[in-house]
């Protein structure tokens, strides 16, 4: 699983950080930074989870 | 496709003594396509209940939140959207590009991590009020007494107003809040009377920056002052009785599930259940969209209903149980899409930290009045109680 994220779209809700504190984190605009851009196994449902709450879709999971 | 016989429905959807949201909203759910209303200006609007869809408006590029659109469903005189030449800076009614250019100027204000620095002084705040309460005797108007001022005080904290100046800022915004019993005059007064301060202190803040939200929005130069004034008070009124009406309605719903009181979970369970903003976000579709399977023409309303989406059957498992214990976060009590709400994580932490503080020191807190006695807010925008009053014992 490999994560990337828009930080042009991002709106700076915060919604992945609170969701995945260990993936996401918000720079010093506010706007969404990648932690782990290759979470590990015990980190998908969050990462699915902080993907689906993002108000901007600004996160994208690829599976590959 | 389209469907050629809508369901149509009367406005405004809430009535007086009925419970919220609405029990009719689980049939609008159940109808093909979308609603159909006409709003008391008789323009047609569209409501959109389904989690789905609902989600699907909030993020489609077709549909606007500008109110200078034809056909935007303001839903009265009074209740909706000021255009930019009555409030500048209002940018809740901004679309993409104009609105981003004050979203990303005060996204950095409302960080996760920006909304923790803030919780010793919400927690201070709140402390304050309790002892206020304790002090005065063993009954209060919950709402008067502490659900108002808690998020009218964090917020003008946050705006820099200095304390002195709190009291002042705590009352006029009570008033405009207190719709039964301030008249529209007051509440004119109150409006202006707040704008003359917000002004006064921008100016200050202009003449000497400080290390706070309008000086540091003053410094981007990306918003000219006399848009900053609109954006001040759209901060204030977004986060003032919305906030109020979360903890009002959270400490009711505690104190008949008392098994949930000390567990923060109840925070996101009571947005979703209760779902206070149902009828904030107005929109207007700018060109011919389909929504749900329903062909909406440019220039007619939508209108999507939070309250309706957040009891989505199909989303949340017995939605119309109060449980804090689900694991599903995804309601849209903030809206969806690039305007869902800016100050949600502050407002989680004001909740949080209110019922926690409440029930911990007074434990014996109690409703002085049966439930069904309770003045709801049937009649305005937002729902929420009027008046709370409550008891406890003497220690």
């Amino acid at each position: 699983m490999r994560i990337t994220a828009d930080n042009e779209r991002c709106i700076g809700a915060g919604q992945c950080v609170l969701t995945a504190p260990d993936v996401f984190d918000q720079d010093d605009d506010g706007l969404v930074t990648v932690l782990a851009p290759e979470p590990g196994a015990g980190l998908t449902d969050a990462v699915w989870r902080a993907g689906d709450l993002c108000p901007a879709r600004a996160i994208t999971v690829h599976e590959d | 496709m389209t469907h050629a016989d809508p369901m149509v429905v009367d406005f405004p959807l809430r009535k007086p003594g009925e419970a919220f949201p609405p029990p009719r909203y689980t049939t609008y759910r159940e109808q093909e396509g979308l609603v159909l209303s006409y709003l008391p200006n008789g323009n047609k609007c569209w409501l959109v209940t389904r989690h789905e869809d609902v989600r699907a408006v909030f993020t489609n590029p077709k549909i606007s939140s500008n109110p200078d659109h034809k056909g935007f469903p303001n839903i009265s005189e009074t209740m909706g959207v000021p255009k930019q030449e009555q409030i500048p800076g209002w940018f809740v009614g901004m679309d993409s590009p104009e609105h981003d250019r004050f979203r990303k100027a005060l996204i950095p204000e409302f960080t996760v991590r920006r909304v923790r620095a803030m919780r010793p002084a919400i927690e201070e705040t709140v402390d304050k009020l309790i002892d206020e309460l304790l002090a005065s005797g063993n009954s209060a108007d919950l709402v008067a007494d502490f659900a108002l001022p808690v998020p009218s005080l964090v917020i003008s904290a946050l705006l820099g107003v200095p304390p002195v100046d709190r009291d002042f800022f705590e009352s006029r915004t009570r008033t405009l809040v207190a719709i039964r019993s301030s008249t529209d005059q007051q509440r004119d007064t109150a409006t202006k009377e707040l704008l003359r301060y917000i002004n006064r202190l921008i100016d200050i803040k202009s003449k000497w920056p400080q290390d706070d939200l309008v000086s540091r929005l003053l410094a981007t130069g990306t918003i000219a002052p006399h848009e900053l004034s609109g954006v001040l008070l759209l901060l204030l009124i977004a986060g003032h009785e919305t906030t109020a009406n979360n903890i009002a309605l959270g400490v009711m719903t505690l104190l008949q599930n008392p098994q949930w009181i000390g567990d923060d979970r109840v925070v996101e369970e009571t947005l979703r259940f209760h779902s206070v903003a149902d009828i904030v976000s107005l929109r207007v579709a700018v060109e011919d969209v389909e929504i749900a399977g329903q062909l909406v023409r440019a220039g007619e309303g939508v209108i999507p209903l939070v309250a309706a989406a957040n009891h989505d059957e199909k989303v949340f498992a017995c939605p119309h149980a109060f449980d804090p214990s689900r694991t599903d976060r995804h309601h849209v009590a903030f809206g969806y899409g690039m305007h869902q709400c800016l100050g949600q994580n502050l407002v989680r932490v004001e909740m949080e930290i209110a019922y926690r503080k409440l029930f911990e020191r007074i434990p014996t807190l109690r409703l002085a009045v049966p439930v069904e006695e309770l003045a709801f807010k049937h009649d305005v925008v937002l729902f929420g109680l009027h008046e709370m009053p409550v008891q406890w014992e003497s220690s």
